[in-house]
């Protein structure tokens, strides 16, 4: 156990900080710290652009493997990475549901032919992906999911309603969970689909949220073309929770990064109103950087254990441990701003970046399992305790 | 980089939680809680001559393992799972690192080797009635004995409270200050030998009565010149060193003790039936316990990562950067584990119903020490303002 890195792991650190510095500049200096969480339907052509400039620099897809176009960086070096890519204020990645979600799941459930095929386009950030689980019945159930997928004439169509998909305007593809037995229940009988967005049959909806904005969107399949199946059909759980788990990737760092942006944005504003003063607010600023802090240490752990095959039980809280910290941020950013906090930029809705902050929280602890399944998960998993009852 | 442990840690942290389960187990805890040394002086001699945990940090020309840290840490959290009734926190964590940070070459040379020999228990005693002011003031306003020079040496006067293991310590590391001086100004550490003539010494019973406080009176006592650690009157960066490395162990046994009383309401949940059903098959409970469970693993977080600071402050050829955290790694492990040890105990007494309210269970001696560890040093209020002074203050910044 040790915090210091290597002078290779160093020297990489200053390579990737000099590449940052000389490419965010131009077109693309206009996206430093946008585009992140809440700020995601911003700059969506400047950053597709963004996405391609890394790819030529090689700096997408760091931590997969070199013969799928990755890098093949350690964890240490991917590690340092994001930290450098936030630290620079590089924009909020379009394409990080393909590099996290999408590509790890076909790199891992995939087929030869499926890799040859989907992997290129992810790598050289022209082929952007949104992810097609949650329906308006199949919630915090996720695997209440009524989407029908239906061979016919050798082709697998799509038939239902998707929700909560973000980025789905902005996107090529979409990995999509459906039922491929008709009356199977829960997680049995699924399959895992790819989907191109880019045909008749697939309608997108923006969905207006509490902030005014539509970063989230319902999605319908009308008989649309599934070009690929991941896995046998029935067995579309077992990838859709394989997956899950490249969700708490290295990636949570960059996130972390740009949390701190935000905290230190409100210690900025705290230092220049006298807010810093205030007791109260003392307390939560102290409260906010040592949960900060807390939370990068619980993903070194993860990150760490998982390197060497293991699994570390800081994984089961993390998501409710981030969530909470960082509704409650949002929260505190507008107790810091008092009655300021009140005015918008301009009318109809324009929202200053920590209203946004404050009003789009409030889906971290819903979305992705909100923060009372978490509970569940944790003192089911790990506890030990009795699962929920199932209704009938 | 890496954040988990190797190998020998693990086999360290094995070896520790075995041996603690077995020798401080509730009944002999119970049975020397109650005695005014409060400790038992075989079990303290096999800690010293067959584990050596007291080693761990003492460099090897002292005699000593010249281990880091995080070993020590790792060995003060199943201390704090076992409330081990010893004086391994006195003796190692604060005598101990007292003569790390800031004793001469000659004082380390004689009382580490001591130490490491199991011959020699110690503490620090610093704190005067004072340190009680405005709910607890654990900084340099806390200093209030005085010394004099004279021209053998010095001479020592006052009366230090709160004081671990204050009554028993063979050897007291003692701060105080020059009369007239104020603040952080006059403050020199000594070392004392506890059966100096002028120093009275009483036991102090206390609600938690698994770490046992004394009172020291000094009555012109007077030290030799080779008595002082570091410069006459420059001591309270080094005392700041001292308790700031000494909030790290705190945390990493009250991240212990917290572990323990999840492991205790689980166990319990799980056999307490009402309505025909385990309790632990209520959602209202199960939540309770997956809150207990989030807090220990952020809590392990916050302890092994200011260990690995720690390590690195007292390592002559530490990264200075990570050394340069302690303040802070200290304040965020002690504050946040103070919380969550305070928190978790609560929730075990809830738990466990009118039984967790009997003397009989053991729940009641964790939510005790949890107090007293959450007061002692400083609260995680406390913790929070000095992480906010970093912050926010413009004498912090540089």
């Amino acid at each position: 156990m040790k915090l210091t890195f290597s002078p290779e792991d160093e020297a990489f650190r200053n390579q990737i900080a000099g590449w940052l510095r000389n490419n965010l500049v131009g077109e693309f200096a206009e996206l430093k710290f946008r585009g992140g969480p809440g700020d995601e339907h911003m700059f969506p052509e400047e950053r597709k652009r963004w996405e391609q400039k890394l790819a030529e620099g090689g700096w997408t897809c760091v931590g997969w493997p070199e013969a799928y176009g990755g890098r093949g960086l350690s964890i240490e070096q991917q590690v340092i990475f994001f930290e450098e890519y936030a630290r620079a204020g590089a924009p909020g990645r379009m394409g990080h549901i393909g590099e996290g979600l999408a590509g790890p799941t076909i790199i891992a459930f995939g087929s030869e032919a499926q890799k040859e095929k989907y992997l290129p386009g992810i790598v050289a950030g022209t082929e952007l992906w949104c992810q097609g689980y949650s329906e308006p019945n199949a919630g915090s159930d996720l695997a209440n999911v009524q989407t029908r997928a239906s061979l016919e004439d050798g082709k697998w169509r799509i038939h239902g309603q998707k929700v909560w998909t973000s980025l789905a305007h902005e996107s090529d593809w979409c990995f999509v969970i459906a039922r491929t037995e008709p009356g199977s229940k829960a997680h049995k009988g699924l399959g895992f689909f790819l989907v191109s967005m880019h045909q008749p049959g697939v309608t997108v909806r923006p969905i207006e949220q509490l902030t005014g904005t539509s970063e989230f969107n319902e999605v319908f399949f009308d008989g649309a073309v599934a070009e690929d199946i991941v896995g046998a059909p029935g067995e579309g759980w077992a990838v859709a929770m394989g997956l899950l788990g490249f969700e708490r990737g290295v990636s949570t760092l960059g996130q972390q990064m740009q949390f701190q942006n935000e905290l230190d944005e409100i210690i900025r504003l705290a230092r220049a109103n006298g807010a810093a003063r205030n007791p109260g607010i003392r307390q939560r600023i102290a409260e906010a950087h040592t949960g900060l802090r807390l939370m990068r240490y619980n993903a070194m752990r993860m990150l760490s254990s998982s390197q060497d095959g293991q699994a570390d039980s800081s994984a089961l809280v993390y998501k409710l441990h981030w969530a909470s910290w960082h509704r409650n941020l949002g929260a505190l950013a507008m107790d810091v701003l008092g009655p300021e906090a009140e005015l918008i930029d301009d009318a109809p809705y324009e929202l200053s970046r920590l209203q946004s902050l404050f009003l789009f929280t409030r889906s971290d602890t819903i979305y992705g399992g909100t923060n009372q399944i978490q509970r569940n998960i944790i003192a089911e998993r790990g506890l030990g305790m009795p699962k929920e009852p199932k209704g009938r | 980089m890496k954040f988990r442990f190797t190998d020998e840690q693990n086999m360290i942290r094995e070896t520790a939680a075995g041996f603690l389960q077995d020798v401080s187990g509730p009944a002999a805890v119970r049975e020397v809680m109650a005695t005014e040394s409060g400790y038992d002086r075989a079990l303290w001699r096999r800690i010293c001559e067959e584990l050596c945990f007291q080693a761990i940090t003492v460099p090897e020309e002292y005699g000593g393992m010249g281990l880091g840290y995080v070993e020590l840490a790792i060995v003060l959290e199943q201390m704090g799972r076992n409330l081990l009734c010893s004086p391994f926190f006195g003796t190692v964590c604060l005598g101990g690192n007292g003569l790390l940070v800031a004793g001469t070459e000659q004082q380390k040379a004689r009382y580490l080797s001591e130490i490491v020999a199991g011959e020699l228990t110690a503490t620090m005693a610093w704190t005067g009635p004072e340190a009680a002011h405005g709910g607890g003031e654990w900084g340099a306003e806390a200093v209030t004995a005085t010394w004099e020079k004279t021209s053998e040496g010095y001479l020592l006067n006052g009366t230090l409270r709160y004081v671990i293991n204050g009554h028993t310590a063979d050897l007291l590391i003692v701060a105080a200050r020059e009369a007239g001086t104020r603040g952080k100004d006059g403050v020199s550490l000594f070392t004392v030998p506890a059966d100096l003539a002028g120093i009275q010494r009483s036991w102090l019973p206390t609600m938690d009565q698994t770490r046992h406080l004394g009172e020291v009176v000094f009555s012109e006592v007077s030290l030799s010149a080779d008595s002082l650690m570091g410069e006459a009157g420059k001591g309270w960066p080094s005392l700041e060193k001292i308790l700031d490395l000494a909030k790290v162990a705190i945390a990493a046994e009250q991240l212990g003790a917290a572990q323990q009383v999840l492991d205790m309401s689980v166990q319990y949940m799980q056999e307490r039936v009402q309505f025909g059903r385990t309790i632990s098959s209520y959602q209202a409970l199960k939540h309770k316990a997956a809150d207990m469970k989030l807090k220990c693993e952020v809590a392990y977080s916050a302890v092994y990562y200011a260990a690995c600071v720690a390590l690195e402050s007292l390592d002559p050829d530490g990264d200075p950067a990570i050394a340069a955290q302690l303040r802070e790694a200290a304040a965020m492990a002690k504050g946040y584990c103070s919380d969550t040890l305070f928190f978790n105990a609560g929730c075990a007494l809830q738990l466990h119903g009118g039984v967790g309210f009997t003397w009989e269970y053991d729940v009641h001696l964790y939510f005790k020490r949890a107090k007293a560890s959450e007061l002692y040093l400083g609260n995680g209020a406390a913790q929070r303002e000095l992480i906010a002074g970093l912050l926010l203050d413009e004498e912090f910044r540089t």
